[in-house]
């Protein structure tokens, strides 16, 4: 009977760890949605290209190497061992001998952490969008997906010298959001704003294509979310476990929330304007806040949290306008910024976190994504190129990168 | 013969077709345009910075009509694009030489 018990809640929490999984993969979809949506008409057709490329580059990459890297089975807490492609799965004879210690498919695990890196990677795609080159773009995605990703994922995650630090990231405002963010941000520095961003001194808006796309993609990750928190609490199956995920929902809900309406009342004050796509940035900021901590927080904490990274977003765009560096999804504030102060509120609720322990994990991985990045991206820039050309970018980078138009019925 | 070109407001569209109607009006050709007039477009708000909306979105109404229609089609469709606000838009006419029906061959006031 014990073992039929133990196998039984093996079952079910690998059920729920792949539904869980699933769920992060649609968020792909959501980063796909809101970025078409926020960039203009003649950028679509390369940014959902581009979307999926860089999607199936992440699951490839990190079934070859990444995955392995990041939980090696062997590492000094700095270099991971290098090991290559996925290992077998587990034996019930095994499982029941663990008296439920093994209880989830090692093949769910791995399944749930390439979704993340995918996510990751979608950060990037969004902030360099509509004039960069897509082969640069898919040659950086193999190597942030392959290595740059995993190893800071092994520092924390993997049980690195990170973890062993005692910084705090349960499901990752450092790991996956602060690390996409720092990545793009040293591509978007190197690669410059669009053609007529910054002119004569001041800002000018380069209006999104599609505001109900976006607002779709925005919703599609608020329930990928779900997934990307729920499922990292990795078990469901007692009374606890399963009180756990849905005080991870709730959570998560409130913070989303919370972003909203902070960057929404923000925006009308500081505007005069109700902002849509700042209140969009506002929930994915709020998403981001709480990720690092969605367990501990009461709802009404998590809301608050949420609330000040809806504010920090708003705020977090504006100064990035304002210093010239161009993202025109909002992703380095709504990823980077948020997810920096996602990892500072982790001290407002769980008591094994400290500030100095979490400033240290956000600087680590800032530092390694960017520096990391920045040298790959300043290789790509010497050898191949990552801008297009000035013409290619005022017709579009549909036409220049991928010969064709999103809506090309509106011309003929 | 006259051609009646008025650039309206999209919204008055559905009012001006019946207005056009009621006083015997057969037929009338309707496009989307753009342009500007005296209040040269309008500011809009993206992600906290201003921008200049140019070109607004109105209406062309073409109608060919008879001498004697001429003022009562213009009354109408003044009446009716009225709102009394600024961007109501503007009404052209001019001389119109000749008109064709192309299935039966029909020509002048027979074919409007």
């Amino acid at each position: 009977m014990e073992g039929q018990v133990i196998e039984l809640a093996y079952a079910l929490d690998t059920f729920y760890f792949l539904v869980m999984g699933a769920f992060v993969m649609w968020m792909a979809a959501g980063f796909s949605m809101l970025e078409a949506g926020m960039v203009s008409s003649k950028s679509v057709v390369e940014i959902l290209t581009k979307n999926i490329a860089l999607y199936s580059i992440a699951s490839i990459m990190y079934m070859i190497v990444g995955y392995n890297l990041m939980y090696p089975a062997d590492g000094n807490g700095v270099m991971p061992a290098v090991s290559f492609f996925l290992g077998g799965d587990n034996e019930a004879a095994d499982v029941i001998a663990s008296g439920g210690d093994v209880y989830y498919s090692a093949l769910s695990d791995f399944f749930f952490q390439v979704v993340f890196v995918a996510t990751a990677m979608s950060i990037v795609s969004g902030a360099v969008a509509e004039r960069m080159k897509l082969s640069s773009f898919l040659l950086f995605a193999i190597v942030m997906t392959g290595l740059i990703y995993p190893v800071q994922g092994y520092w924390k995650w993997g049980g690195g010298f990170l973890d062993a630090a005692g910084f705090q990231d349960f499901a990752g405002s450092g790991v996956v959001h602060l690390c996409g963010a720092a990545a793009a941000l040293a591509g978007v520095i190197l690669l410059g704003a669009r053609k007529g961003k910054y002119e004569d001194g001041k800002i000018n808006a380069i209006p999104g294509s599609n505001m109900p796309l976006a607002t779709l993609g925005t919703f599609i990750l608020w329930l990928g979310w779900f997934g990307f928190n729920g499922g990292s609490e990795l078990m469901v199956s007692n009374v606890g476990e399963a009180n756990a995920v849905s005080m991870v929902f709730v959570n998560t809900n409130a913070s989303a929330a919370g972003g909203v309406l902070g960057a929404l009342i923000l925006g009308k004050i500081l505007f005069g304007k109700f902002d849509l796509s700042m209140s969009l940035n506002g929930a994915i900021g709020g998403l981001v806040s709480i990720t690092a901590e969605p367990l501990a927080p009461t709802p009404e904490l998590a809301a608050i949290i949420g609330a000040i990274g809806g504010i920090i977003v708003v705020l977090s765009v504006i100064m990035l306008d304002k210093s010239k560096i161009d993202d025109p999804v909002g992703a380095i504030s709504a990823h980077g910024t948020c997810g920096v102060w996602g990892l500072i509120a982790v001290c407002l609720s769980n008591g094994d976190a400290t500030l100095g322990g979490q400033l240290y994990g956000a600087l680590i991985i800032f530092a390694w994504t960017f520096i990391v990045s920045g040298i790959f991206w300043g290789i790509l820039k010497a050898v191949m190129g990552i801008r297009i050309t000035s013409e290619a970018e005022e017709m579009g980078v549909d036409v220049s990168e991928c010969g064709m138009e999103a809506y090309p019925e509106f011309k003929k | 013969m006259k051609l009646i070109i008025a650039i309206v407001k999209p919204f008055k569209l559905d009012d001006v077709r019946n207005a056009l109607s009621d006083i015997g009006v057969q037929g009338i050709t309707v496009t989307e345009v753009k342009g500007f007039g005296r209040q040269k477009g309008h500011t809009e708000l993206y992600r906290g910075a201003e921008y200049v909306v140019d070109f607004l979105p109105k209406v062309k109404v073409e109608v060919a009509v008879s001498d004697e229609m001429a003022d009562q089609a213009l009354e109408a469709i003044t009446a009716s694009a009225n709102t009394g606000k600024i961007g109501d838009g503007k009404i052209f006419i001019m001389n119109l030489d000749s008109a064709v029906r192309i299935r039966t061959g029909e020509t002048g006031s027979e074919a409007l």
